[in-house]
């Protein structure tokens, strides 16, 4: 990660990345408008979000602001809902995701998902990777093989279990169990990570190694996350985009890069946000 | 400890005594009824009894026909059932939730049947599968009458271990981009295997015990069936026939219903060795 080391107050001892300004950036999830209703009640107002390739994308916002729906409707999980009203569009890789022809398993391909509860499937850790290998068509052991020992090794995960891929996954502490879900969907060689609070189960030791990993994924990965930690975001974040709510239902209020966000934002809320003065 | 008023202390002890005999009159009543049974009935059990044909009405000789029609029945009845069983319960757990009204009236129809009792079960089978389907005094009758009868019990427990598995697997595999196939026949049921199992032993004892529903539709006569569409006697309805038709029958009724208690005794032990093995098999 390339740092910008000079221009920083004392007070906060982060060194921010030499992130450009943001419209000239490639962004290859772009969040155009996009409004969610379930059951006639809104759960945010229209939004409009690019997602920067190869940087990390925070969200941050009370619970309750739509951080988490927002990460559900990019993957179109939300079709699992009854009574929801979709406005806007979120175009991935160009393609808008609510056109009649998308094609749901490619797309969650593409776009792999990680959640707030690091809960593998309670099967073997090979059965883990087995499942979904299959159904995207990679059906050869040795190409199955071959696919979970990266991810694995990519999460840094490979030394620690490579002995007992029989066993159950379950059997592995929180902080594996999270690197194993991340592992899991690397290996399906995805474009983009949504990660939704993905460390709030964990305690600080396996936080940080979550951490890193986020730092060394991007190079290659679209990543946004969620997150309720501001500092974590502070550490991790090239982009932040600031969530609120009012009347009940969630506002987009700032998106920026993360030094602007956090050292000098334009919207009052934001400031105060950021500055642990609402909670 | 606290000193309590004699009046307290008479009070708990008591309660304690009482408790305590409630519990040990369960002991007894098992105990006698299995000291019963046994006293009554090893003296016949051997080999020869299992593997004979009865001679005399059920008098002497074995229950080798009441045997293989009671396994033939269970079979059957469990072929019958646990298709339509799973695919209902998938239905009803995946597919719907309790606002639907549709769902509702499936399940209060489900309560139902479960209610109704097995000699009205019996009547039905007789009329339908019997009669107006002229499957006739036949195994396969009384199997699908049985299965009629287990339906709700298998239905339920299988929906309810479906329902008991977190949604958090759900959101994963369609995160993953599972298919629903994949994610059912995969996911799911791998992790229901041992609510299924559960729910299979309970309706495997159910059936076994069953007899009035028998009476009408497989038939009690005592040869050896040849095929599904013979008419067959299960050993409860073997049971049923020696001890209130056949004079001098009561030796044999109680051997019989000592094997048909070792037969779910051993189902019983089996279960569970089997569900842990099962739950390994699928999930690894």
């Amino acid at each position: 990660m390339s740092v910008n080391q000079t221009s920083h107050l004392k007070a906060v001892p982060k060194n921010y990345s030499a992130a450009p300004s943001i419209d000239k950036l490639a962004a290859y999830i772009h969040v155009n408008r996009l409004g969610l209703q379930i059951n006639q009640q809104t759960i945010f107002e229209p939004l409009t979000l690019p997602v920067y390739t190869n940087h990390i994308n925070a969200l941050i916002g009370p619970s309750g602001c739509g951080k988490s729906s927002l990460l559900n409707t990019i993957i179109r999980l939300t079709d699992y809902e009854k009574n929801t009203r979709i406005d806007g569009s979120v175009f991935v890789d160009k393609q808008n995701i609510f056109h009649k022809n998308t094609d749901l398993i490619e797309l969650r391909k593409k776009v792999g998902m990680i959640f707030q509860k690091p809960v593998p499937f309670p099967m073997s850790i090979r059965k883990n990777f087995e499942l979904p290998l299959k159904e995207h068509g990679i059906k050869h052991k040795s190409d199955i093989e071959a696919h979970m020992e990266t991810a694995l090794k990519a999460v840094g995960l490979w030394q620690e279990v490579a002995d007992r891929l029989n066993h159950s996954a379950s059997m592995l502490s929180g902080g594996q169990q999270q690197r194993l879900c991340i592992a899991r969907v690397l290996a399906l060689k995805p474009k983009a990570l949504l990660l939704d609070e993905p460390c709030s189960a964990l305690d600080p030791i396996a936080s940080r190694i979550i951490e890193e990993l986020l730092q060394e994924l991007k190079t290659q990965y679209t990543i946004l996350i969620v997150t309720h930690n501001l500092s974590q975001a502070r550490r991790i974040a090239d982009y932040v985009a600031f969530m609120w709510y009012h009347d009940k239902h969630g506002k987009l209020i700032e998106h920026n890069r993360a030094d602007v966000i956090f050292e000098n934002p334009s919207n009052p809320i934001t400031a105060a946000y950021v500055q642990g003065l609402t909670d | 400890m606290i000193k309590l008023p004699a009046k307290q202390q008479m009070a708990d002890l008591l309660l304690k005594i009482t408790s305590w005999f409630c519990g040990l009159l369960i002991i007894f009543f098992f105990a006698y009824l299995l000291f019963d049974i046994l006293l009554h009935g090893l003296p016949r059990i051997s080999l020869e009894y299992l593997f004979s044909q009865p001679l005399k009405a059920g008098r002497e000789g074995g229950i080798a026909p009441m045997l293989l029609s009671t396994l033939l029945l269970l079979a059957l009845c469990l072929l019958i059932a646990l298709p339509i069983g799973i695919a209902s319960a998938i239905y009803l757990a995946e597919y719907t939730n309790e606002s639907q009204w549709f769902a509702r009236f499936i399940q209060r129809s489900l309560n139902v049947l479960a209610s109704v009792p097995s000699i009205v079960m019996g009547l039905f089978g007789y009329a339908f599968f019997v009669i107006a389907l002229q499957l006739g005094f036949s195994i396969l009758a009384g199997a699908l009458t049985l299965a009629c009868m287990v339906l709700p019990l298998l239905i339920r427990s299988i929906e309810d271990s479906l329902r008991n598995i977190p949604d958090i697997h759900r959101l994963n595999a369609r995160a993953l981009g599972l298919s629903d196939t994949r994610m059912l026949f995969q996911v799911l049921l791998p992790l229901a295997a041992q609510g299924i199992l559960l729910a299979v032993i309970l309706s495997v004892g159910r059936a076994m015990a069953e007899t009035a529903a028998l009476l009408y539709t497989s038939g009690y006569v005592t040869r050896m069936p040849e095929s599904v569409m013979d008419s067959g006697r299960s050993l409860s309805v073997h049971i049923f026939d020696l001890s209130m038709n056949v004079p001098g029958g009561e030796q044999s009724a109680y051997a019989s219903a000592f094997v048909l208690m070792l037969l779910l005794l051993i189902i019983n032990l089996f279960s569970n060795r089997l569900s842990s093995v099962i739950q390994n098999r699928s999930t690894r």
